[in-house]
């Protein structure tokens, strides 16, 4: 290939092979992160002065710790709201966290300079869920790949050359390359998406929803590139997604949030097998499979609570059918259940 | 299953030279679910357009038969049409904000649409927007009547749409995709409630989707669309237990749950075509591995027992 730098050197230097697997590469520590306005100072006068109330702010994510180890892929999944593209984000580093670190192959990304700031964001790239908005319309598929490989000076030769390179390793032709994105169908787009990503040589990739707009079939095709991709390229991915059949299938490790709280994380094959959580049985329970006999739907009540102002205790308590007194004050925490396998829910205690 | 409600013969709905629709025959009984299933550009949504007399220009229904409870409506005036529409038939669309008016409250679009096809009072028809809404599950109605539609989460507002669509206890539905944007949970709710009200009314129902998930639960009887062409049809069992076609069986097998975990998704090769520029023979070819020089020319349609497909090569493991 065409580029190189001191960092791409050094990821192929330390080794991807044995005793490197399992170290960290992403680790977010108590991570919380909410949404709107700061108080201006004639609102903080009027609440000072009891006259005003606090303005409302979103709670996206609350207390999340979550470890990304180097070469796994890690499906995160929820609802609508649940916070979980607020995390990747924050994990792709485009939004910095209320409160909570989050470290970069051990070391935590406040305390790096600058510049190795930098180097650290550009080895985490995003995939997002719609490439029709994510794609500029005015500018060329070339453009939108080479951009940022060319201004971060990660081009040796050609631009023309590394393009076609990176069209190619995507699954597309490129000869297709002087289109503008509206010339391309749905998969071909989020192919450019993916070459744009893998552009400045990525090592972590966050994909957000990255098949949901997608047709079954071209889905398929999609999530084979990133299973081809990541073997070739050694990628670790968070792979974010409220479809559990998509998440099953790529994922080693599963997590499942609700309500900004991750509540339950344990290997995929675990987790499918032995939810512990009842919001995740719940989910397991209503994901729709294929079936040849028609069978009724028999669903959860309730509706996810407004992030503005979540249930006290256990967020899931509302709509729990296990509820007990103690889920309405206390939050649960983490708590190891088997051998990788943590879940928050106090029916745990009880058990024991 | 008695008699057909809906009987759909040779469809076809053209977009200019784009022939969105191309020869689509079905029907469908009364109390029956028909799941028509198919990628985006199939011609799924224009059937269902075309059916309840919805379609735009430049789109025309240039041939074929629809004809609904014994009364051949392909042709009927607008007046005749709107008479049918929300009375005997509705449709649900995929994303509720366009069908509700964002600037008027619930219940005076409800009431709308009560006293459209009936002459009642506002106070009946108040009533019944009522009644429609605690059907479909939503709490404490009266109060809710009196919300704008942006007060209602997304669930909450397909659901209003659903209250709306059984007004006036229609024979029959056409739902297109009206889960496809809900959350998990969310659409299990909605989809276990169709059920019990479909069953409940005895009304007739096509269920618009991609997703064959979804379909496998629901519907009695499936119908696949490839590039504006029924390929497959029969009932869900067969259908998706035994695909005959291989385009229903490459679907079937691009569902990630359909393979073992990690491994490569069976995936079918290149996209879905032009359907400006469709080939006189079978439109799946170009994708297929069985495809040979048989498959250039028009394909019969094939019928055994309740099932029928277009493929002159199909599965043969599946055939018996």
């Amino acid at each position: 290939m065409t580029f190189s730098t001191p960092l791409a050197a050094s990821v192929q230097g330390d080794g991807l092979a044995g005793s490197a697997e399992a170290a960290p590469l992403i680790e977010l520590n108590d991570i919380s992160h909410s949404f709107g306005t700061r108080p201006d100072f004639a609102a903080r006068l009027a609440i000072s002065l009891k006259l005003g109330k606090p303005a409302a702010r979103v709670q996206a994510v609350d207390g999340v710790s979550l470890v990304v180890r180097r070469g796994e892929v890690l499906g995160l999944v929820g609802e609508s709201g649940c916070g979980k593209s607020t995390l990747g984000r924050i994990v792709a580093g485009i939004v910095s966290p209320t409160s909570g670190s989050v470290s970069w192959r051990g070391k935590d990304l406040k305390t790096l300079s600058s510049s190795a700031r930098r180097e650290a964001k550009l080895r985490v790239q995003m995939i997002f869920q719609n490439p029709y908005a994510s794609l500029n319309p005015r500018r060329k598929a070339a453009d939108i790949v080479g951009e940022a490989p060319r201004v971060h000076g990660l081009v040796e030769g050609g631009l023309g050359v590394f393009v076609d390179e990176q069209f190619r390793r995507a699954g597309l032709d490129p000869a297709l390359k002087h289109r503008f994105p509206h010339q391309f169908s749905g998969g071909q787009r989020q192919r450019i998406g993916i070459a744009r990503a893998l552009a400045v040589q990525p090592e972590f990739l966050v994909c957000d929803e990255a098949v949901a707009a997608l047709d079954v079939s071209i889905q398929a095709q999609i999530l084979n590139l990133f299973m081809d991709l990541r073997e070739r390229l050694n990628l670790t991915y968070l792979f974010i997604s409220h479809d559990l059949g998509v998440v099953e299938h790529i994922s080693d490790r599963v997590a499942i949030m609700y309500l900004g709280r991750i509540v339950e994380e344990a290997p995929a094959e675990e987790i499918f097998a032995r939810a512990n959580h009842p919001y995740t049985q719940a989910l397991l329970a209503e994901v729709p499979r294929l079936e040849t006999t028609k069978r009724s739907f028999a669903a959860i009540k309730g509706e996810l609570p407004s992030p503005l102002s979540p249930p006290n205790g256990c967020h899931f308590h509302p709509r729990c059918p296990h509820t007990m007194p103690r889920c309405r004050i206390e939050v649960p925490r983490m708590k190891l259940v088997a051998a990788g396998h943590k879940s928050a829910c106090h029916l745990n205690d009880a058990a024991s | 299953m008695n008699a057909a409600v809906l009987e759909v013969r040779d469809l076809r709905t053209h977009f200019g030279a784009a022939k969105a629709v191309d020869g689509v025959s079905f029907s469908v009984a009364r109390g029956e679910v028909l799941g028509l299933v198919g990628e985006s550009g199939s011609g799924k949504s224009v059937t269902g357009f075309s059916i309840i007399g919805l379609v735009d220009p430049p789109g025309t229904i240039v041939g074929g038969q629809i004809v609904f409870d014994g009364r051949d409506i392909t042709h009927s005036s607008r007046e005749e049409m709107r008479a049918l529409r929300g009375r005997r038939m509705a449709m649900i669309f995929q994303d509720p904000m366009m069908t509700l008016n964002p600037v008027l409250r619930i219940d005076t679009q409800m009431i709308e649409a009560v006293q459209a096809h009936e002459n009642v009072s506002r106070a009946d028809a108040r009533a019944r927007a009522r009644d429609a809404l605690g059907m479909v599950g939503i709490p404490s109605p009266d109060e809710r009547l009196r919300a704008y539609p942006h007060q209602f989460s997304g669930g909450m507002r397909q659901r209003v749409v659903i209250a709306i669509a059984l007004l006036h206890r229609p024979d029959f539905i056409i739902a297109d995709e009206p889960t496809t944007a809900l959350d998990v949970t969310i659409q299990a709710q909605i989809l276990a409630e169709m059920q019990e009200l479909v069953a409940q009314n005895n009304t007739s129902l096509i269920w618009i989707t991609h997703d064959l998930a979804v379909v496998s639960r629901l519907a009695d009887r499936i119908a696949v669309m490839y590039a504006g062409r029924i390929v497959e049809s029969g009932s869900v069992s067969d259908v998706l237990g035994s695909p005959w076609h291989p385009y229903t069986a490459g679907l079937i097998g691009s569902v990630p749950s359909r393979n073992r975990r990690g491994e490569r998704l069976h995936q079918i090769p290149g996209m879905t075509p032009n359907v400006a520029r469709l080939p006189t023979g079978c439109a799946f070819a170009p994708r297929c591995a069985r495809a040979d020089a048989m498959c250039a020319q028009a394909v019969p349609l094939f019928t055994a027992g309740m099932r029928e497909h277009r493929c002159v090569h199909p599965l043969p493991e599946f055939r018996k």
